[in-house]
């Protein structure tokens, strides 16, 4: 789950971290109200789960709290990447002598938290990687002792020289370490780090993901999340603990299982056609699931055709039809159904759907190449 | 011959009286895998019946590896006590642990797995659907229906995927000799290499289908291992040509970091490295066919 930039930074001010203060509006009056109680000069940052804020001019500078009121009107409600700003960050402006990168993620090939460090700041650490990899120090953590003092240290002194700064850098890394462990997190990101003028280090942006699966044990981290970030369609499903990701085309598809729900979209792309989703219904399904992902995949206007494709392991064929029929009673569908079922009782699933008027493809490609060529004529 | 569990196989089961456990406890009984012990805390004592077997559930792995020379475990453990259960498991003197369990927190993983490595126990998941070997055992969740004793090796990031590959070599009259899933977290245990390691060292294994998703470079490291290693024939598949970016689709593991994971990336590497990549999942039957000159 990714959180807001304002979130992040109450986590890392809870680990120590030296965060400049700040607060959200949610209208140009408490920008302004909020610029004028910081001083006047502020910045007025976009608060979206997506990267690229400033380019889409989503992050400005303003010299007066009036100034940050007209700023807020214009990015309050712009869109980024498809998503819209409901809320804004008002935060100090900071004068910057030097910026640096400190990041802590998975690292999948070490196993490991890894930390990653690079005295070229404020700017996108992937294309430092690619153009000037040597400017990128990585440290791996090992799971067993945490953060090791020689580390954060090194760390400090491959970004300072000063030893002042390399004092309070190594805290820094020990902070940070503390925020991203204690809090599950998969990314915890400061990008920048800044040296002030006066010497001080402040860590004026933030990016934190938190493990999905560390939630159910991290009730107050859990509540940041933000509904109104994501496609209703997304909240509902996660509610009905269902994996499911919106797409932009127009088959509307339904599987058993996130490889084959991905294999299904695939093909549905090798046929010529464009997944409307994904949407992975989960192992030991039972019929209420079935309903619910159809509910989701009937609200979104684009899908011309459903697809289903059912591989039966765990999940039983019956299930699923039973699944489907209930819903046609529920809901009134009015999109074609396309079923693929096979595997564990499939000849039950196929008498059930005999019964209720629906025909069901054993085969994978004839079913998702028909559900292509109707979407397409429909 | 078959790799990571044959018949001298002794499986004692975590969390056997759980909802999962128990049903697949009963299935792999069916399948004539030896079952010799389960364990749920507080139920020490008590037994498990499954067909005409009645399999003794301990409170610890320790009395049960004890009791009944258990050398493998799987894991039906609740994800917020799976961690927990693989560190057990490792420390009990069995060589071989299988983790099924789904949404194990990943730090919880980083330190269960370095746990497990520092004792030499081979790990295989979490988040996985475990392993068959036809003819043999199984340890997991794979529905033994859909395989046959044949000489292809199957290894899968996915479950239900790997049961539509293995369902379609079967039904053309191709069997295996194990298919492995391997899991779909950031953080597992035995990958790609080590299964491919494996295979190429078991006589019986002629052609092996390897099926990847997006996410990670496991699949890309695997296929440099294969062109510097393997004499049979690769077949692959990439799962996820349609995902978009920085979405994790299902699969904790499988998501697209920045440039990196794509499906694009990996069928090219793949191709690059010799393996033959199927476009559509039926592919891999007929690629498979035509490696073992059928």
């Amino acid at each position: 789950m990714d959180i807001h930039e304002y979130q992040a930074k109450e986590l890392f001010m809870k680990a120590g971290l030296p965060v400049p203060p700040g607060e959200v509006a949610t209208t140009p009056d408490q920008a302004e109200k909020l610029a004028q109680e910081l001083g006047g000069r502020v910045v007025v940052k976009a608060q979206v789960h997506t990267g690229g804020r400033g380019k889409a001019g989503g992050v400005k500078l303003a010299s007066s709290p009036e100034e940050a009121r007209k700023h807020a009107e214009a990015i309050l409600g712009m869109s980024i990447n498809g998503l819209t700003v409901q809320k804004v960050l008002i935060t100090p402006a900071e004068d910057i002598t030097s910026e640096a990168y400190v990041g802590v993620l998975i690292d999948r090939k070490k196993q490991s938290a890894t930390f990653m460090v690079s005295p070229e700041g404020g700017v996108d650490i992937e294309a430092v990687a690619e153009t000037n990899p040597d400017a990128i120090l990585r440290v791996p953590v090992d799971p067993r002792y945490g953060l090791l003092p020689h580390q954060a240290y090194r760390m400090a002194t491959f970004l300072y020289e000063d030893p002042k700064l390399v004092k309070q850098a190594t805290r820094v890394m020990h902070q940070l370490y503390a925020a991203f462990s204690e809090n599950s997190c998969s990314l915890a990101e400061i990008n920048p780090l800044i040296v002030t003028p006066e010497g001080d280090l402040k860590a004026i942006d933030a990016k934190v993901s938190i493990d999905d699966n560390a939630l159910p044990a991290l009730p107050e981290v859990a509540a940041y999340r933000d509904t109104d970030a994501e496609p209703p369609s997304e909240t509902k499903a996660r509610e009905a603990a269902l994996s499911f990701v919106k797409l932009d085309g127009n088959v509307g598809c339904c599987v058993n299982g996130a490889g084959l729900a991905m294999a299904t979209m695939d093909l549905v792309k090798y046929y010529g056609g464009d997944p409307a989703n994904f949407l992975d219904i989960g192992g030991s399904s039972n019929p209420d699931k079935v309903v619910a992902a159809l509910e989701i995949i009937t609200a979104d206007p684009s899908v011309k055709v459903i697809l289903f494709n059912i591989f039966g392991g765990i999940t039983r064929c019956d299930d699923v039809a039973n699944g489907i029929v209930e819903a046609t009673k529920r809901i009134d569908i009015q999109t074609p159904i396309y079923i693929r079922l096979t595997g564990t009782n499939e000849t039950e699933a196929l008498a059930i759907l005999k019964d209720a008027g629906f025909s069901a493809y054993t085969s994978m490609d004839e079913v998702v190449e028909t559900a292509v060529q109707f979407a397409a004529q429909a | 011959m078959s790799i990571f569990i044959d018949t001298s196989t002794r499986l004692a089961v975590q969390g056997i009286t759980g909802r999962d456990g128990s049903f697949h406890t009963q299935q792999m009984v069916e399948y004539g895998t030896n079952v010799v012990a389960g364990v749920t805390p507080g139920k020490g004592g008590q037994t498990f019946e499954a067909g005409d077997r009645s399999i003794p559930i301990f409170n610890t792995m320790d009395e049960a590896v004890e009791a009944t020379r258990a050398n493998a475990s799987v894991v039906y453990v609740p994800p917020a006590f799976a961690s927990g259960a693989i560190m057990e498991a490792a420390d009990s003197g069995v060589d071989f642990v299988v983790a099924i369990t789904e949404g194990i927190p990943v730090l919880d993983m980083t330190r269960a797995y370095a746990f497990v490595r520092d004792r030499g126990v081979r790990l295989l998941g979490p988040n996985c659907p475990g392993l068959i070997s036809p003819g043999k055992g199984k340890v997991g969740i794979i529905p033994a229906q859909i395989t046959a004793e044949g000489p292809v090796g199957v290894v899968s990031r996915s479950g239900t995927l790997t049961y539509e590959a293995v369902h379609q070599l079967t039904e053309a009259g191709i069997g295996q000799t194990t298919c492995v899933g391997i899991g779909g977290d950031p953080i597992i245990g035995t990958n790609f290499i080590d299964c491919l390691e494996a295979f190429a060292g078991d006589p019986d294994t002629r052609a092996v289908v390897m099926i990847g998703e997006i996410g990670g470079t496991d699949e890309q490291e695997a296929a440099a291992w294969v062109k510097a290693n393997m004499e049979i024939p690769v077949v692959g598949f990439i799962a996820g040509q349609t995902a978009p970016p920085g979405r994790t689709m299902g699969h904790a593991g499988a998501i697209i970091s920045g440039s990196s994971g794509t499906a694009e990336e990996k069928i090219r590497v793949f191709e690059e490295n010799g393996i033959a990549v199927a476009r559509r999942p039926v592919d891999i039957r007929d690629l498979i066919k035509e490696a073992l000159g059928l």
